[in-house]
């Protein structure tokens, strides 16, 4: 992956702020990489027997599998809910699913203590009555899948027109595996914590957890779609054709309208969630505030917002928004898998990550944003391939 | 309230309650244990916290040395909990309302009837043994600590410094020497018979004797017949369990069960979605094509008509123009007849 910092066309300078500020993270991803995997995780990070679960599995496996959920939403919309004025979103929503599942199982190997034993749940022993087993099946499944469904691209690019008709032929197929691998990966990561009910706080656990990531994950896929395209038009505006340019505003408005509708109904459920596990009480304590911030802050706020851009027609509003959103799904995440979990517990007996966890994140982030620079400069992403034209 | 959820589930999927099956929602009686599984009862109003138990689990399971030495006591003065090279720890409590003298207990894994560590983990790696242990096998296990998240009694320790093979380290009961037919490490140690080893049945009897016989000593529960489905490790004691850092807020239900509700959806969620989605395709694509076949029946018709109306003009025209022509060829013969009388006039 570092090879995209190296191979960047010849003709426009590389010695970029950016890069430089690339090289810098992947140089030093690579020295706690060599650390963690010659000392162990207990010289990279602070996890320890009460915390086993840190920054690499709340925020690089529980965010990182929410936020790449774009690639199921925007291929549902286009390929199965008759959604064609929004084709110009599938790819770059492809691209992204698949870097961040790429991601979420790069990072994977970092936290495992025995990472190349991560096949051993498929082929070795299959523990079937572990929710992480559903999770690691439907995600080894779905990177497959986000695997297919992106090489037509990359097909395109290498010229290989016989196989890309093979793969393209694949389409509805693999768009309606993905959804089903999807529905069940994001609502099983909800279901993982389901079995410690003693230890995550009672206004984040919930038998209806599962439904409340699933349905998190939509919005989620929703505003990653509307924050990827408007960083991806001030850096890459140039790679893109007319008809892309031309339906932007399009797909702002109706993701934002559909990101609306999720989150209303997101926050209602949410809602029975407290009702049924009958919380009003804990509202008025500390978690409880917390809990508000994020319900009123992250979900209903946002919702609101979304309305009103999609009602006045401002599409930087929702550009916002879709921030916004993106901000609170790692909020919640973070909430259910680090911050909520042990909350009885004193502080000194809390987990605070390690700079090197932070470390290895940021170099896991850096390295998606190399490799979708890379792609994008490359493959047709924001355009059309002028042999591959469709009519839509 | 499980069976509740597991109902909402399954409408959620099946989008109608007639559709679930019974047997789901029927599956009320859970695993009671191994008949005849093994188990040890700690009755705490007998421990002297003279770590003797440390000492014996620390030597046959051949765990590390370690750093303060078994037979000093200092260590009693912060609570402290099983990790990597220690399988079982005990704590003194200093509880002024109950006793006069520091109340002591002993931690280390309570072998769930059904554990939670071995249903979180994704390999297998844990076997709930017929003897009653509850043990681990490091070939298999990948090292993703589910299975210390899952633990409700916070057990599970994990080898963080070892780089290239890290294991889960927890009590396994001795289950080498109950094969064997000889006791746990702790229990031949102690001196107090603070510790009972015996079937899990019979300590439950013993327990209840103790309580019966000396109901002003003991609290009248015995931890464990019943925390998280039951356990093979058992507790009496005269403080209140809280106050030993005991959670009493577990419930009965074994661990398994949280969980069993969403997995039972995945078989619903794939078969369903497939048939919605594939339905929500085929709807969108003949409301395509009735739409692209109305474009087309129009445009037809438009051309058509157009055609007509052309074809129509087309002939009106060449009517009139054979209309005018005549007329024209009319008029000129009258013309001509007109001139020819004329002459005939001049000339006669």
């Amino acid at each position: 992956m570092t090879a995209a910092t190296t191979e960047s066309p010849s003709h426009r300078p590389w010695l970029t702020p950016f890069n430089m500020a690339a090289g810098l993270i992947v140089v030093l991803g690579l020295v706690i990489t060599a650390r963690r995997f010659t000392l162990g995780l207990g010289t990279v990070t602070n996890l320890d027997d009460t915390n086993p679960w840190g920054l690499w599995v709340g925020f690089d496996l529980f965010c990182g599998v929410a936020l790449a959920a774009g690639g199921y939403v925007t291929a549902a919309a286009v390929e199965l809910f008759g959604m064609k004025r929004f084709h110009s979103a599938l790819r770059p929503a492809i691209l992204t699913g698949f870097l961040g599942y790429s991601l979420v199982c790069f990072a994977l190997l970092y936290d495992v203590g025995r990472p190349w034993r991560l096949p051993y749940p498929f082929f070795v022993s299959q523990g079937v009555t572990s929710v992480m087993f559903e999770v690691g099946a439907c995600v080894l499944l779905y990177l497959t899948v986000l695997f297919l469904e992106f090489s037509p691209t990359a097909l395109e690019w290498l010229g290989l027109k016989r196989l890309r008709q093979v793969v393209v032929r694949l389409t509805l197929t693999l768009t309606v595996l993905g959804v089903v691998l999807s529905t069940l990966h994001q609502s099983s990561l909800g279901a993982m914590m389901l079995i410690a009910p003693s230890k995550l706080h009672p206004l984040w656990y919930s038998p209806f957890m599962p439904i409340f990531f699933f349905i998190s994950s939509i919005a989620a896929g929703l505003s990653m779609v509307v924050f990827e395209s408007t960083l991806s038009h001030r850096y890459y505006a140039h790679t893109m054709d007319e008809e892309h340019l031309r339906s932007r505003d399009q797909v702002t408005l109706g993701f934002g309208k559909a990101s609306a509708m999720v989150l209303a109904g997101y926050f209602a459920i949410k809602l029975f969630g407290v009702a049924l596990g009958n919380n009003w009480s804990l509202l008025a304590t500390g978690w409880g505030l917390w809990f508000l911030v994020e319900m009123l802050g992250f979900v209903a706020l946002p919702c609101f917002l979304f309305s009103v851009g999609v009602r006045d027609g401002n599409v930087t509003l929702i550009r916002g928004t879709a921030l916004l959103t993106v901000i609170g799904i790692v909020v919640n995440r973070l909430n259910v898998s680090l911050l909520a979990f042990n909350w009885y517990l004193p502080l000194h007996e809390r987990y605070i990550p390690n700079w090197q966890e932070i470390g290895v994140t940021v170099f896991v982030v850096t390295c998606g944003v190399l490799a979708f620079r890379f792609i994008v400069t490359r493959m047709p992403i924001f355009y059309e391939h002028p042999d591959y034209r469709v009519v839509h | 309230m499980s069976t509740s959820r597991r109902k909402f589930l399954g409408w959620m999927a099946a989008g109608a309650s007639a559709a679930l099956p019974t047997d789901l929602t029927a599956q009320h009686n859970h695993f009671t244990g191994y008949p005849d599984s093994y188990g040890v009862l700690h009755d705490t109003t007998l421990c002297i916290g003279c770590r003797s138990c440390e000492a014996a689990c620390n030597e046959v399971n051949s765990l590390p040395e370690p750093d303060v030495p078994f037979d000093d006591d200092t260590v009693l003065a912060h609570k402290r909990r099983p990790d990597a090279g220690t399988f079982t720890v005990v704590n003194k409590y200093d509880i002024e309302a109950y006793s006069q003298t520091p109340v002591f207990r002993k931690t280390q894994c309570n072998h769930c009837l059904e554990p939670a560590c071995a249903s979180a983990c994704f390999v297998g790696a844990f076997t709930k043994t017929a003897e009653g242990a509850v043990i681990y096998d490091s070939s298999l296990c990948v090292g993703c600590r589910y299975c210390i998240i899952a633990c409700p009694f916070n057990i599970p320790a994990y080898e963080y410094d070892e780089p290239i093979e890290p294991r889960v380290m927890k009590c396994h009961m001795c289950h080498f020497r109950i094969v064997e037919g000889k006791l746990p490490g702790c229990v031949e140690a102690c001196p107090m018979e603070a510790l009972t080893f015996g079937k899990r049945d019979d300590l439950i009897a013993i327990a209840r004797e103790r309580i019966r016989k000396y109901p002003s000593r003991y609290i009248d529960h015995v931890y464990g017949e019943y925390e998280m489905g039951g356990t093979n490790w058992l507790y009496i004691t005269g403080a209140p369990f809280e106050e030993v850092d005991m959670r009493t807020d577990l419930g009965v239900d074994p661990a398994p069960k949280m969980t069993s509700g969403a997995l039972g959806m995945v078989p619903m969620v794939i078969g369903v979605w497939p048939v919605l989605l594939g339905g929500a395709f085929l709807m969108h694509r003949h409301l395509d094509r009735l739409a692209e076949q109305e474009k087309n029946e129009a445009v037809a018709e438009a051309v058509g008509r157009a055609q007509a109306e052309a074809e129509e003009k087309a002939k009106r025209a060449s009517e009139r123009a054979q209309q005018e022509k005549e007329q024209a060829v009319e008029k000129a013969l009258k013309k001509a007849r007109e001139e020819a009388s004329k002459g005939g006039q001049v000339e006669d």
